[in-house]
């Protein structure tokens, strides 16, 4: 039995880190010809180039893709949470329907509504500027936060609510004290995915963006492009870096049953 | 509505609350939703029937949508795009039901089994993506490893695995990433299964093969199949794998839809936002279909 589960955790492990050993090699390596199986010598060169040069570019592309996913996952969250506790705590007529238009922006790809919007977007002057990315990432960071939402309120009593008015507490007391401290396991894991599902988003950001808005991955496209490894290589490193702290984040204040669920 | 009472907001354990609230609540989301998601859709499928703001609507016709389906290409575009779902999700999902069935008869427990299994479902797939570029590609990494132990001559000799006429790169990627998803929504299942179901099987003489069969797969099917669904709905309309690791002919359908939607000339254009249309409507399809069978599956009693 010990035996089959040190075979179970090591196919894991290996498997699930394999990829990260060519970018690690990579991004520490100056010289590395083929068939040399490890680099001849290693360096900075690719890390220096994201944070020595002056204006980088790359480093740019960094603060807009965190304040662009800031920016869409707090809005996701002021309108989501309200939708989400009505979805959550109450039956009423066309529900289903209410349901069904939250759900179809999670299945239908990004790709034929970023084209769709781009020339109204264009017209609006929103095309290629911050305010219209984030609408467009916005079609899928809000439902998603809306259905996380919806499946913490499901288990939620809102008697507590009541007994703390009772009790004389002001209804901004009843949000920070009973609501929010009760759903914050709903908030942070829906804040972690439409964070991430903002911060990874390639194509309807290059399309409304139209290659003004240089984001992380916009960058990391034209760097694979341009073949420069081990600058790509960094990059990558740091476009899993939020990733890892949501997974962090969710071992910590979540538990065990943390990120399931979390494309 | 006929009278204002058969407007009925129930809510849990008799908790209050009026449509006036409920609007307020659900209003903004839903009138955000309608307008960005809706609004991109109907304004695509405007464009794409040709119809251009400000002219009559004399303009619209189908001509975009048909020049499309009679594309040379569109054959062999939807075939390789249905071919790299397909088979990604079929492989995701019999290696879920394996490791989460593993996980359970032996490391249930196991945090750390559990922790490393979060990471593919937070990584980027681009990320993923380059990385099996670098490891796989004739020069990558594994083409060196075989070069190091002398059992490859020349990069000539290393298999095509990216930008290769199967898709093996993509699909890898894939694999990767939507294994730990299938997986954790299988566990969420099998963790409340209890042994006692087996036990009893076990107790009739079934074999190891009758009780996976009778008792589990019935169990877990639901799951399966709705977390499958949403992987190949997922796989079907995504754009940076394929358009990193595939060929440049045939395109799958996301990538061919944005090189006609980014092409210089721009009649193009609306025929790319037909073949963005298209997949929408293979997705929406796909999700009807599985959800229509698996009805008629448990009024058959066959689930």
């Amino acid at each position: 039995m010990n035996n089959k589960r040190h075979i179970l955790f090591l196919s894991v492990l290996v498997s699930v880190t394999l990829p990260f050993l060519p970018l690690l090699l990579w991004s520490f390596s100056e010289r590395w010809f083929y068939p040399a199986l490890l680099p001849q010598s290693f360096g900075l060169r690719g890390w220096s180039y994201i944070f020595g040069t002056v204006n980088s570019q790359i480093l740019q592309a960094l603060i807009s893709s965190f304040f662009l996913a800031a920016t869409s996952t707090l809005i996701s969250l002021a309108v989501g949470v309200p939708a989400g506790r009505a979805l959550g705590l109450y039956e009423f007529p066309g529900k289903r329907f209410v349901l069904l238009t939250f759900i179809l922006p999670v299945i239908v790809p990004p790709l034929a509504v970023a084209m769709g919007l781009h020339l109204w977007f264009i017209r609006l002057g929103l095309a290629e500027t911050f305010w219209g990315v984030v609408l467009v990432h916005l079609t899928f960071c809000l439902p998603y936060t809306i259905f996380v939402m919806r499946g913490t309120f499901s288990d939620y009593s809102p008697e507590f609510e009541d007994q703390a008015r009772t009790l004389g507490a002001s209804r901004l007391q009843v949000l920070s004290r009973v609501t929010i401290p009760m759903i914050m396991p709903g908030i942070v894991v829906a804040a972690l995915f439409s964070f991430l599902l903002s911060w990874s988003q390639y194509l309807s950001t290059l399309i409304i963006g139209g290659g003004r808005m240089l984001t992380l991955p916009i960058m990391l496209f034209s760097l694979m492009g341009s073949g420069d490894r081990p600058v790509a290589a960094a990059v990558s490193l740091i476009f899993v870096i939020p990733a890892f702290i949501a997974l962090l984040a969710s071992a910590h204040s979540l538990g065990r049953a943390g990120l399931q669920g979390v494309r | 509505m006929k009278h204002s009472q058969s407007f009925r907001i129930k809510g849990k354990a008799g908790v209050p609350c009026g449509l006036l609230q409920l609007t307020a609540a659900i209003g903004p989301a839903f009138v955000i939703i309608l307008i960005l998601f809706g609004g991109g859709l109907s304004l695509g499928l405007m464009q794409a029937l040709g119809h251009l703001p400000g002219a009559s609507l004399h303009s619209v016709s189908l001509t975009h949508f048909t020049n499309v389906l009679t594309d040379p290409d569109f054959a062999g575009s939807i075939r390789l795009t249905f071919y790299v779902s397909f088979v990604s999700t079929v492989i995701a999902a019999a290696v879920s039901v394996v490791l989460a069935l593993a996980i359970i008869r032996c490391a249930e427990e196991s945090r750390l089994v559990h922790f490393f299994l979060q990471i593919p479902l937070t990584v980027p797939h681009l990320v993923i993506a380059v990385s099996i570029l670098l490891l796989l590609s004739p020069s990558g990494l594994a083409a060196r490893l075989l070069a190091a132990v002398g059992l490859l001559q020349s990069t000539s000799s290393f298999p095509m695995l990216v930008n290769d006429r199967f898709c093996i790169g993509i699909m890898l990627v894939y694999i990767w990433k939507e294994i730990p998803f299938i997986t954790f929504m299988l566990l969420a299942v099998l963790k409340n299964l209890g042994p006692e179901l087996l036990e009893t099987a076990a107790t009739l003489k079934a074999s190891k093969m009758q009780r996976f069969r009778y008792v589990i797969l019935p169990i877990i099917w639901p799951s399966l199949a709705g977390a499958g669904l949403i992987v190949f709905a997922f796989t079907f309309g995504a754009f940076e794998v394929p358009f990193l690791l595939g060929r440049s002919y045939p395109l799958t359908m996301p990538v061919w839809s944005y090189k006609n939607y980014s092409d210089i000339d721009l009649l193009a254009r609306p025929e790319g936002i037909a073949i963005g249309l298209i997949i929408s409507i293979i997705i929406i399809a796909a999700v009807i279909v599985s959800h229509l069978l698996t009805q008629y599956g448990r009024r058959r009693g066959l689930l």
